[in-house]
């Protein structure tokens, strides 16, 4: 069995295997305040009067936080007063970015089956977690059953050979796998990541690879558990050697460069030479892709006793408040903000274009967030480039797209 | 469930943010929704589109964010059918969960001068102007029941929990 019918198989008190149609109960659920309220009003609308488990329900204010006019700040109310009453725990403004608080607060374990109503709910595969994205009515179906109907997916297996050189991040390799396999290669199956450059890699960086399986269509990525290590005790679930793939990909990365994902589209990836000293407007740090403490570090590493190119903007959205209060006491944050920085609110910040530092007309965006559609910042006058968090800082300080290595410490 | 529909032809990978702009989701009131559906795709859609008429695209259409926002536009607009080669997984899902028929079709050659007649719950497309005959991927009958109840949250209202 793979790793996802293996999980899928110990819910539903029997051995599932991919295309099986499957009702199974979920260990969490969670929604954001983009899809909270219309999940809340399809929840009175189907009958729902108490959520399944509150222990087990979040609700998190970060698409839009502090909410920038009457109309969201109105919807945040409506998200609190749901709280309240259904004795669920909803993060403040502030607390961080929905994938980030789940993990950091337990809500998603090893094993698990979690249902979040946002598209990269897939980050919780790097818990060795079966973890899906839906919309509103699916998410208001399951705080009220406490179950989701599913097809258990094929599997796809990348295996990554070599380590990844230095200097060049999880970014780097997610971004070069979601050019291989495509916005659409993965769609309604399951990846499995296993290998050598996964296997040292932090709990951080695996959240990045697994976050972005979104970009690649796929309803769940799983990194294996080989290596990963947590806060607390668990249970790895490795796939059996005889599992059926759909299909097993392997590619050699020891010699793989910086990538870059060039507009409009985050599979549209090349090597950063291609487009090296593009002049940027506008560098951005932060989003469930790569707001973590590691990203604001290689970033400081870069920028370190450095001011940024005059004339260049450059934005640090933390993704959650543990974050930003860890890179404040090691003194990440002081350098940051010393070579130009400016710190927003932790949460999604300007990366869904709906707050908070829109680009303008004709401008060039590098970004650490995974998502360069048109229009995606709020304005489909400019051009949104993504790369990882030491490519934007070394892209930040020189003012122009620049490859990390090439920046003298 | 039968479409015939004016239709309105696009392309492959139309993503969520190019549906409904993440600036416009964050409301309830979907009445303006449609005021900006499809705005950073084509400005002209929204004055065009008229109540029953039929969307048609390529590949992996809906992809990027799980917003249901993107459908909810689209029906609040007047759009009774999509049609296209394939769908992200999510806009899926959320289409029929709130009652909005979409049929996938495979490579086609569907343009602007087709006229269609499509038989939803058959699973069936034909384009007149070609002649020709599509058979839809078929869906599994959970999905095929909620649509016929109009959505997850009336299917849910009438039978509790899920019938599989
Ligand atoms: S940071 Fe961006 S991609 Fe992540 S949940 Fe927020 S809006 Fe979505």
């Amino acid at each position: 069995m793979t790793i996802s019918e293996k999980i899928i198989s110990a819910h539903v008190g029997r051995r599932v295997q991919a295309g099986d149609l499957v009702v199974t109960p979920v260990d969490g659920v969670m929604a954001t305040d983009t899809t909270g309220p219309l999940a809340l009003k399809a929840f009175a609308e189907m009958g729902g009067s108490r959520v399944f488990d509150p222990s087990k329900c979040a609700l998190i204010l970060d698409h839009a936080v502090p909410p920038p006019n009457e109309r969201i700040a109105n919807l945040h109310s409506m998200l609190r007063v749901f709280a309240k009453e259904q004795g669920m725990r909803l993060f403040e403004i502030g607390e961080g970015i929905c994938h980030q608080v789940m993990v950091e607060h337990q809500y998603v374990k090893p094993g698990d089956i979690f249902i979040g109503a946002d598209s990269h709910t897939s980050t919780y595969g790097a818990l060795n977690a079966f973890a899906c994205g839906v919309g509103s009515t699916d998410l208001a179906a399951t705080l009220m059953t406490g179950k989701i109907w599913m097809k258990v997916p094929e599997t796809i297996k990348i295996i990554c050979h070599g380590k990844l050189q230095a200097g060049v991040s999880a970014k780097d390799l997610i971004l070069f796998l979601v050019g291989q396999i495509t916005i659409s290669g993965a769609t309604y199956q399951a990846i499995e990541f296993e290998g050598e450059a996964f296997e040292g890699m932090s709990l951080a960086s695996r959240m990045t690879i697994a976050n972005m399986v979104a970009e690649m269509g796929g309803k769940t990525g799983i990194v294996n558990p080989k290596g990963l290590e947590l806060e607390y005790d668990f249970d790895p679930i490795y796939p059996d050697a005889d599992a059926n793939y759909l299909r097993v990909l392997e590619f050699y990365v020891a010699d793989l460069e910086a990538q870059i994902s060039i507009p409009s589209s985050p599979d549209n990836v090349q090597n950063i030479s291609i487009v090296e000293g593009l002049p940027i407007d506008y560098a951005f740090i932060g989003t469930c892709c790569n707001g973590r403490l590691e990203d604001l570090r290689s970033a400081a590493q870069i920028l370190k006793g450095k001011r940024i190119k005059e004339g260049v903007r450059f934005l640090i959205g933390p993704a959650s408040k543990s974050v930003l209060l860890d890179a404040m006491n090691e003194g990440t944050l002081q350098i940051l903000i010393e070579a130009g920085a400016s710190i927003i609110t932790p949460g999604c910040g300007p990366c869904v274009g709906t707050h908070q530092g829109v680009p303008g007309n004709n401008e060039t965006v590098i970004s650490a967030a995974n998502r360069n559609f048109k229009g995606r910042m709020g304005n489909p006058n400019s051009n949104i480039y993504l790369a990882a968090p030491a490519t934007v800082a070394a892209s930040a300080l020189e003012g122009k797209i620049t490859n990390p290595v090439n920046v003298r410490l | 469930m039968i479409c015939k529909g004016d239709i309105h032809v696009y392309g492959d990978n139309i993503d969520t943010d190019r549906i409904i702009p993440g600036k416009y989701t964050k409301t309830l009131d979907l009445s303006t929704l449609a005021d900006h559906v499809l705005e950073d795709l084509d400005p002209s859609f929204k004055d065009k589109v008229k109540e029953g008429d039929i969307l048609i695209a390529g590949k992996n259409f809906g992809c990027g964010s799980s917003r249901e926002q993107a459908p909810l536009a689209l029906k609040q607009a007047g759009i009774a059918l999509v049609i296209a080669e394939d769908f992200a997984r999510i806009f899926y899902r959320n289409a029929i969960n709130i009652g909005l028929a979409i049929i996938e079709i495979g490579p086609h050659t569907i343009s602007e001068n087709s006229r269609i007649e499509a038989h939803v719950l058959e699973g069936k497309v034909y384009d007149k102007l070609l002649d020709k005959t599509y058979d839809a991927v078929k869906m599994p009958q959970v999905m095929i029941d909620i649509l016929q109840e109009g959505g997850l949250v009336n299917y849910l209202k009438k039978h509790r929990d899920y019938n599989i």
